[in-house]
C-alpha cells in the first residue's frame, strides 16, 4: 500500500478527534541554524479549514487503525470493516517534515489504535516523536495521544518530546463508557490524567526553581481531553459537571466536545442521526463561561431543564433566569458583574473598565466596544440609556432573542 | 498648509520624524496633508516638515509607537493623517488610548488589528513549492497579502525555516532567506512563481480525508479562511466537490447497516478477565478489591481509591483522615504537604516511614470544586462507616502492635465511635488485639496561623510519635 493511500485511511481514522490546538506551548525556533521549525506560543496557527468548519493545524493521523478494542462509537473498533493500514515510524516522520517544510502544518498530532499492549502502542507513538526531535531536531508542535496505564518511563519520554498530551475521557459517565467501550476503564483514564498532572506540576515547579541546570521538560502545552456528545443520553448539566471535575482535578487546558457523528460501518446501537452541532456549540460556550467568565458549572444549566437551550446562548439563558440582577450600571458595576452581561466578552469588559475611568459610555459607543446592542441593551444602564422595567420583566424579553427563521442550507 | 512627502508606503521613520516636528511646531492636523513619493495623487508641491524647535521635548508611549507601526502598514490612504491626528490629540490627553470608544482610537486600533490578522493569515496560508531536489532545493511561495505586511511577516518564516533557503513572492515586495539574513526585493508577477509541488497531491488527499462530511459548517470555514485567500491554496479546489458530495456520503453512513464483522476482525480474546475475589489477608489483594469500591458515593468525583501503603510486617499502623488532592492524583497516602509534615515528624521521633503501614480512615478524596482547585471536605459519619470495612481488613492483615489514629476521623474509625482527640491523646489505649494511640492530624498543624502555636503543636505531635517509637523498641513482635 502506498503512503498516499495509508494517509487517506489513517487521516480518516483520526478525524473524530476534535482537538487541533497548536497554542500555549513554550517559545522555540530554529534560528540557531540547527533543525527545523518553531512554535507560535500565543494563539497557534490554523493552516487551513475544511468545509466542516474545523481548522487544520496539525497533521492529525493514527499510526495504525488496527485496534484490539471494540468501542461502539469508534470508526476503528475491532469489529468494523473499514480498511486497515499502518504507517512505519519513518513514513510518519517523513510526511511530517515534508508537510511542515511547505507550511501546510504546525506539527503532528499522533494517536494510535491499541495494538498488542498499552506499552507497545505507546512505545511506537513515542518512537515517532523521538525520531523527529532527536534525529531531525524538529522544533514544531507535537501532540501525542497518551495510552492509559502506559509505563511511567514511556510517559516521561512522551512528555519530554511532546508539547501536549491527551487522553480522551470519551463519555461523560462511567456507565456509558462501560456500555460503549467495554475495554476502556474510566478509572485507568483518570489515574493516568492524575499522573500527568503531577508531572506537569513538577515540571512547572522545576522551571520556577531551577537555577543553572535545565529542568526536564514535560508537555509545556499541558493536557487535554475529549468527550463525545450525543452518543449516550447524558444531559448537559452532567456533562458540564464532569468537565468542571476534570478541569479542577487535572488542570486540563481544554475539554473538547465532539458531537457524535455517523461513521462508516456504524454500529446500530448508536443514534445514527446528524450530529448535534448546535448542542456541541452551546457546550463550548458554557465551557468558556466556566473558564473565563467566573460561572460555576452548577449555575449555567437551568436545574429543571437539565439541557442548555439551543436557540439562545447559555449566558443569555442565565441572564433571563436572573433578571432581578439587572439592569446593571456599566459605569459602576464590577468586572465580575460585567462579565455576566449578555453580549459582553472578556475583551469588551477590559475596554469598558479602561474607558469608564476617563469618560462615560453611551449607546453609540457599544459598536466600538464590539458589543451587540440588541443583545446587551435590555440588561444595562448607560449614561443615555435605561431599559424600561416592563421590558426587563415582561414576557416579551425572551421572545426578543429567539431566532425568527431557521436558515436552511448554506450560502455558497 | 504642510504637504509632507514620505519615501514609501511603509515609511514609518519618515512619518515619525515629520510628525514630531509638526507637533512640536503646533501644526494642526487639519493643516497637514501626506503623500508618498511617486504617488500620482500628489496634487501639491511637497514641502518639508518645519524644523524642530531647539530644546523641544516630545515623548509618546511605547504603546502608541507599536500601534502606529502596525497601522501604517494598512492600505487605507487615510492612515498617515489619522495617525498624526491621534498623536496630536495624545499631547492633550495622555490617557487617550485607553478610551476605546474614541473614534480615532477605535479606527487606529481596528487598522492595527486588521494588519495583525493579515500577517497571521500570511503565516498560515503561505504554501511553499520546492524548486530543485534534495540538497539544492529552494522553497518558493506566491502570496497576495491584503496589506503591506511582507516585511512584518518575514521574520517568522526565517525563525521557522532557518535550515532551508526560501522566497515569498508577492506583487509588491518579495522576501528571501539565504540561511543567514532576510532580504526584501521589489514585487514580481505571479508568473515568476513555481506552479506545482510533488507533495501537493498528498496534501490534497489529506485535506479530503480529514474532512467529516457528516458535519458541514461552511460559514465557519469561510469566516476563518476568507475566499480572498483561496486562489493560492492548493487544497481549496476540493471545497466545492467535498461540499456537494457530503450529503450523499453522510446519508449513506446513516442508512447503511453495519456489516457483519470480518472473521479476522472478530475479537480473539475476551475483554479483560474479571478479577477473582478472594477473602484473604494479603494487602495486595485487598488493595485490588478496594479499587472498585462503591460503598459510598465518594468514588464518583475522585480519581482513585487511595489504599494504605507499607510492609505487611509493619508493627505500627498510622491512620489519617482521607487522601487529599496530591494523594488522589498519585494514588498513595500522605504524599502531599501533610505527608511531608508527617515524614519530618516521624524522622524526629526516630521512626522509619518505610517500616510503618500508612493508611486513611476514608480512602477516597472528598472535596468541593472551587474554580481550579479542589477544596478538601471532612468526610461524614456515613462515609467513615462505609469505609471502615477496609480499615478492619487492613488491620487484620497487618496485625500491628500499635495503631496511631491521627485526627478525629481516624479516631472515629479506629474506635468505632466518635472519639474526641484531646481527651484521648498521648496515652496508650487497649484495643482487642493491639494498642492504640491518638494524636492530631498533621494537616491540623499546617492550618495553624500562628507560628508559635504551630511550633508548639508540632513538638506535641512529635512527642506523641515518640510514644509510638518507644512501643516499637519495647515490645518486639513475636514471630
Amino acid at each position: 500500500m502506498d503512503v498516499q493511500r495509508k494517509l487517506e485511511i489513517l487521516a480518516d481514522a483520526a478525524k473524530y478527534d476534535a482537538s487541533c490546538a497548536s497554542s500555549g506551548t513554550e517559545k522555540r525556533d530554529s534560528s540557531d541554524g540547527k533543525g527545523l521549525g518553531s512554535t507560535a506560543p500565543g494563539m497557534g496557527i490554523c493552516h487551513s479549514y475544511a468545509p466542516d468548519g474545523r481548522c487544520i493545524s496539525l497533521l492529525k493521523i493514527l499510526l495504525t487503525n488496527a485496534c484490539n478494542y471494540d468501542c461502539l462509537y469508534c470508526v476503528n473498533r475491532t469489529s468494523s470493516n473499514v480498511p486497515r493500514a499502518r504507517f512505519t515510524i519513518d513514513e510518519v516522520v517523513k510526511l511530517t517534515l515534508d508537510f511542515y517544510r511547505r507550511n501546510y502544518i504546525e506539527g503532528l498530532f499522533l494517536s494510535s489504535g491499541i495494538i498488542r499492549s498499552a506499552d507497545y502502542t505507546m512505545e511506537q507513538v513515542v518512537g515517532v516523536a523521538r525520531k523527529l526531535r532527536e534525529e531531525h531536531h524538529f522544533r514544531g508542535y507535537i501532540h501525542l495521544k497518551t495510552i492509559p496505564e502506559a509505563d511511567d518511563a514511556l510517559i516521561n519520554e512522551a512528555g519530554r518530546y511532546a508539547d501536549r498530551l491527551s487522553i480522551n475521557i470519551e463519555m461523560p459517565l462511567e456507565k456509558s463508557l462501560a456500555k460503549f467501550a467495554p475495554e476502556k476503564n474510566v478509572r485507568a483514564i483518570r489515574r493516568t490524567m492524575g499522573r500527568l498532572r503531577l508531572k506537569l506540576d513538577e515540571a512547572k515547579e522545576n522551571v520556577r526553581t531551577a537555577t543553572r541546570t535545565k529542568p526536564p521538560r514535560f508537555a509545556p502545552a499541558g493536557q487535554s481531553t475529549q468527550m463525545i456528545i450525543g452518543a449516550d443520553a447524558t444531559d448537559d448539566k452532567t456533562i458540564l459537571d464532569t468537565s468542571a471535575n476534570l478541569y479542577g482535578a487535572y488542570r486540563l487546558k481544554r475539554v473538547y466536545y465532539s458531537a457524535f457523528s455517523p461513521i462508516p460501518d456504524a454500529s446500530r446501537a448508536l443514534p445514527l442521526v446528524s450530529p448535534p452541532l448546535i448542542r456541541e456549540h452551546r457546550l463550548y460556550q458554557a465551557d468558556w463561561l466556566m473558564r473565563f467568565y467566573g460561572f460555576d458549572a452548577s449555575e449555567i444549566v437551568d436545574e429543571s431543564a437539565g439541557m442548555l437551550p439551543l436557540d439562545i446562548d447559555p449566558k443569555l439563558g442565565w441572564a433571563l433566569r436572573h433578571r432581578h440582577r439587572f439592569p446593571l450600571d456599566v459605569a459602576t458595576a464590577s468586572r465580575e458583574e460585567l462579565l455576566r452581561v449578555p453580549g459582553f466578552g472578556t475583551r469588551s469588559v477590559d475596554r469598558i473598565l479602561a474607558t469608564r475611568r476617563l469618560t462615560s459610555i453611551r449607546v453609540a459607543d457599544l459598536a466600538r466596544l464590539h458589543i451587540p446592542q440588541k443583545k446587551a441593551l435590555p440588561f444595562i444602564v448607560l449614561s443615555d440609556h435605561r431599559p424600561s422595567p416592563q421590558l426587563l420583566d415582561g414576557a416579551g424579553l425572551a421572545a426578543r432573542f429567539k431566532p425568527t427563521t431557521t436558515q436552511l442550507g448554506f450560502g455558497f | 498648509m504642510h504637504h509632507i512627502p514620505l519615501d514609501g508606503e511603509t515609511d514609518f521613520d519618515g512619518w515619525r520624524l515629520a510628525a514630531r516636528a509638526l507637533a512640536l511646531n503646533d501644526v494642526k492636523p487639519s493643516d497637514v496633508t501626506w503623500s508618498v513619493a511617486g504617488d500620482a495623487s500628489e496634487l501639491f508641491a511637497p514641502t518639508t516638515a518645519p524644523q524642530e524647535p531647539a530644546g523641544g521635548t516630545f515623548s509618546v508611549s511605547a504603546r502608541f509607537v507599536k500601534l502606529a507601526q502596525l497601522a501604517i502598514l494598512h492600505r487605507s490612504p487615510e492612515r498617515f493623517a489619522l495617525l498624526y491626528r491621534l498623536l496630536w490629540r495624545l499631547r492633550q490627553n495622555r490617557d487617550l488610548l485607553d478610551i476605546a470608544t474614541d473614534p480615532d482610537v477605535s479606527d487606529v486600533t481596528a487598522m492595527a488589528r486588521t494588519v495583525r490578522r493579515d500577517e497571521h493569515k500570511m503565516h498560515a496560508f503561505v504554501r511553499f513549492r520546492e524548486v530543485g531536489r534534495e540538497q539544492k532545493s529552494h522553497f518558493v511561495a506566491w502570496f497576495e497579502p491584503e496589506h503591506r505586511i511582507v516585511e512584518l511577516a518575514a521574520p517568522f518564516f526565517a525563525r521557522r525555516f532557518a535550515d532551508m533557503p526560501w522566497s515569498i513572492l508577492t506583487p509588491e515586495a518579495c522576501a528571501h532567506w539565504d540561511g543567514h539574513a532576510v532580504s526584501i526585493t521589489p514585487g514580481v508577477a505571479k508568473s515568476e512563481a513555481p506552479t506545482a509541488d510533488r507533495l501537493e497531491e498528498t496534501w490534497r488527499r489529506y485535506y479530503a480525508s480529514i474532512f467529516n462530511p457528516a458535519r458541514l459548517k461552511v460559514k465557519a470555514m469561510r469566516a476563518e479562511m476568507p475566499r480572498k485567500y483561496w486562489r493560492n491554496l492548493p487544497e481549496t479546489s476540493l471545497i466545492k466537490p467535498l461540499i456537494e458530495g457530503a450529503d450523499r456520503i453522510a446519508s449513506a453512513m446513516i442508512a447503511n447497516a453495519a456489516t457483519e464483522p470480518h472473521k479476522s476482525q472478530k475479537r480473539l480474546q475476551p475483554p479483560m478477565p474479571s478479577r477473582t475475589v478472594e477473602n484473604t489477608d494479603d494487602i495486595e489483594t485487598l488493595r485490588q478489591q478496594a479499587d472498585d469500591c462503591r460503598a459510598c458515593p465518594l468514588w464518583k468525583d475522585a480519581t482513585q481509591t487511595v489504599f494504605g501503603e507499607g510492609p505487611q510486617s509493619a508493627r505500627i499502623m498510622l491512620v489519617g483522615e482521607q487522601p487529599g488532592d496530591q494523594e488522589d492524583l498519585a494514588g498513595q497516602p500522605f504524599v502531599g504537604p501533610a505527608g511531608q509534615m508527617l515524614d519530618r515528624a516521624l524522622k524526629e521521633a526516630g521512626i522509619d516511614r518505610g517500616k510503618v503501614y500508612v493508611t486513611n480512615a476514608v480512602k477516597h478524596f472528598k472535596f468541593v470544586p472551587r474554580g481550579k482547585i479542589r477544596l478538601h471536605q471532612k468526610p461524614n459519619t456515613l462515609e467513615i462507616k462505609a469505609c471502615r470495612q477496609w480499615y478492619e481488613r487492613e488491620l487484620a492483615a497487618i496485625k500491628p502492635d500499635l495503631v496511631v489514629a491521627m485526627g478525629a476521623t481516624a479516631a472515629q474509625s479506629v474506635f468505632g465511635k466518635i472519639t474526641p482527640v484531646n481527651k484521648s491523646r498521648g496515652r496508650l489505649i487497649d484495643l482487642d488485639d493491639a494498642q492504640a494511640l491518638v494524636t492530631v492530624h498533621p494537616s491540623y498543624l499546617l492550618r495553624l496561623p500562628d507560628a508559635e502555636a504551630k511550633a508548639q503543636e508540632y513538638r506535641r505531635f512529635v512527642d506523641d510519635l515518640k510514644i509510638a517509637a518507644a512501643v516499637l523498641r519495647g515490645s518486639p513482635r513475636a514471630a
